[in-house]
């Protein structure tokens, strides 16, 4: 159920953030969500591909350095009170969510919420108690 | 005014009859009483008798530091250890630490050459000392303590921090005399100014620099902000401490060395040959009077030359010029000896791996800027940001603390430093000096 997610460490400087793009492009991998945290010295880049094993494959050719993370996918409906409706079952079930991203899927309907949990297999079991849809890697990759 | 007459004019031929005399009860002593020295007069078969003039200074072996450190800590004493009445070591950590012993004629030999020292600079009796060296196992501060003293200055042992608090003293107290490092005594000015003191609320006429290479343009810039001479000291701890050299007031112009305590040559750093006076290369250093721990030809690393002309103070003993660099690879980062290697073992020490890492050395004002470049690399990335800022702020501590040194920690992508093997290029001093 969970999703594999790479990180890359950059510094801050002009061009790095090109420089990762212009290599997922060159290997044919293509992004499905991407969320930049940064500090004034570095930044983390988190991106969910198509294809993970390449991309991670092309950009540590490039001497970048890259870790993986399992993240967890959740759908949520797309209206007001959708995102809060699921903060609210983890807080109440003592999970911390270590930081999160979203995109709205092209049909509109539902949106998607990428989450890195402190304790991952009982966030999915919550999510799943109160009916969210967990989506799976493989259906997440190939939208 | 010169505090010793007999010694510090002595003329050039009566100074060297003394130098050889000591000289050779000097190899006698140490090959008779330093295993080390037998062993390594021995492996040359260099005998004590050999030494028949000055010149034969060249057959005798080298001390390197790591020959202190191979006998760490009391393994080149050269007297029992009950005559040894002090212990200094140097900053160094995690290996690098030097240890030098003193015998009571030791400390009073050094707190006369230091007396000799301040009186060069202009220093008497009626001057208040403010001592801003630290004290401790570093040599500055308490050299320059029995120093004062030994002349019957007044001595205000205030030793390193709580610069405010030295502002106030300064201006209460008002010394006439401050001894510090001069990136410290502009910092000193810098924090007056900041709490309302002007430089006319202070006293100070002189200031007593060293244990880090500045420039002239610095010493002009001390000079027109403090109003006060500034000069410049020598010393190393492996030797003495502070006052192995004095810069005179008389002249201003290089650094006196008491030569009837310390025999010096000026050696081609490569190839270890003596060169002639006027040549750049490293300092090496004989110490002749030493009781408790002798060194032969100890390389101090310091790049200078020696002036023989003689100088408008009267004093007979030669000068060197202002240390320009050194040989190896130490840093010294506001008054601080620093080894890479030190910083390498707190790395790992920090993180349990080896990370490859940058020094970058840069002087921004008045202070030493220190930077540590980190690279990252799969094992310790972690793609929550507070993990690489912990650990940013983990290894800026644990410097802190064994080196006493604050460091920018930054962490960069790995950047083809050479690895294991070759020499990596990992210092990048940006400072002009």
């Amino acid at each position: 159920m969970k999703v594999e997610q790479i990180s890359i460490f950059l510094e801050n400087r002009a061009g790095r953030l090109a420089d990762v793009t212009r290599t997922l492009s060159e290997a044919g991998v293509n992004i499905r969500a991407l969320s930049l945290a940064d500090t004034t010295d570095f930044g983390i880049l988190r991106l969910i591909v198509t294809d993970h094993e390449k991309a991670k494959e092309a950009l540590k050719k490039n001497g970048f350095t890259v870790g993986r993370t399992n993240v967890v996918a959740a759908e949520v409906k797309d209206r007001p009170g959708g995102l809060h409706d699921i903060l609210s079952m983890l807080s109440e079930n003592g999970i911390n969510v270590e930081y999160m991203y979203a995109f709205v899927q092209q049909s509109g309907k539902n949106a998607v919420l990428i989450f890195r949990f402190d304790r991952t297999d009982e966030a999915i079991e919550t999510l799943q108690k109160n009916g969210v849809r967990i989506i799976p890697g493989n259906e997440l990759y190939n939208i | 005014m010169v505090f010793d007459v007999q010694n510090e004019t002595m003329p050039r031929d009566e100074l060297e009859t003394l130098q050889l005399r000591r000289l050779k009860y000097l190899v006698q002593k140490v090959y008779h009483n330093v295993p080390f020295y037998k062993q390594k007069f021995d492996e040359t078969n260099f005998r004590p008798d050999h030494v028949k003039s000055l010149s034969d200074l060249k057959y005798l072996p080298f001390t390197e530091k790591q020959d202190l450190r191979n006998n760490y800590p009391f393994g080149l004493f050269a007297v029992p250890r009950e005559s040894v009445v002090r212990v200094h070591a140097s900053s160094g950590t995690t290996g690098k630490a030097t240890v030098v012993g003193y015998t009571q004629r030791d400390v009073d030999n050094w707190a006369g050459l230091m007396a000799r020292s301040f009186e060069a600079c202009g220093v008497t009796r009626a001057d208040i000392v403010h001592n801003a060296y630290g004290y401790g196992l570093f040599t500055g501060g308490l050299g320059a303590h029995y120093g004062a003293e030994a002349l019957g200055a007044t001595i205000l042992p205030v030793s390193g921090g709580a610069t405010k608090r030295q502002v106030m003293l300064m201006k209460d107290f008002g010394p006439t005399v401050i001894c510090c490092t001069p990136s410290y005594a502009l910092h000193l000015y810098e924090t007056a100014l900041a709490n309302g003191i002007s430089i006319n609320d202070l006293k100070l006429r002189v200031g007593i620099f060293g244990a880090e290479p500045w420039t002239e343009e610095m010493r002009q810039d001390i000079q027109n902000k403090l109003r006060i001479k500034a000069l410049d000291i020598y010393g190393l701890s492996e030797i003495m401490g502070p006052g192995v050299g004095i810069e005179c007031i008389a002249a201003q112009q290089g650094l006196h060395i008491w030569e009837d305590h310390f025999l010096v040559e000026i050696i081609d750093p490569e190839t270890g040959v003596p060169l002639p006076y006027g040549e750049k290369g490293e300092l090496v250093i004989t110490t002749l009077t030493k009781e408790a721990q002798p060194l032969i030809r100890y390389r101090t690393r310091d790049i200078t030359r020696i002036n023989s002309i003689p100088c408008r103070c009267g004093r007979t003993h030669y000068r060197i010029e202002r240390i320009t660099g050194r040989s190896d690879d130490m840093l010294i980062i506001r008054g601080v000896n620093v080894f890479p290697s030190q910083i390498e073992s707190i790395l790992l020490e920090t993180e349990g791996l080896s990370p490859h890492y940058q020094l970058i050395i840069d002087r921004k004002g008045s202070m030493d800027i220190l930077e540590i470049q980190v690279e990252v690399d799969e094992k310790i990335f972690s793609d929550e940001i507070r993990h690489l800022q912990k650990m940013e702020k983990k290894i800026t501590s644990h410097i802190k603390e064994f080196l006493g040194v604050t460091a920018k920690v930054t962490l960069v992508e790995p950047r083809g430093i050479a690895r294991s093997e070759g020499k990596a290029q990992r210092i990048f001093d940006k400072r002009k000096i």
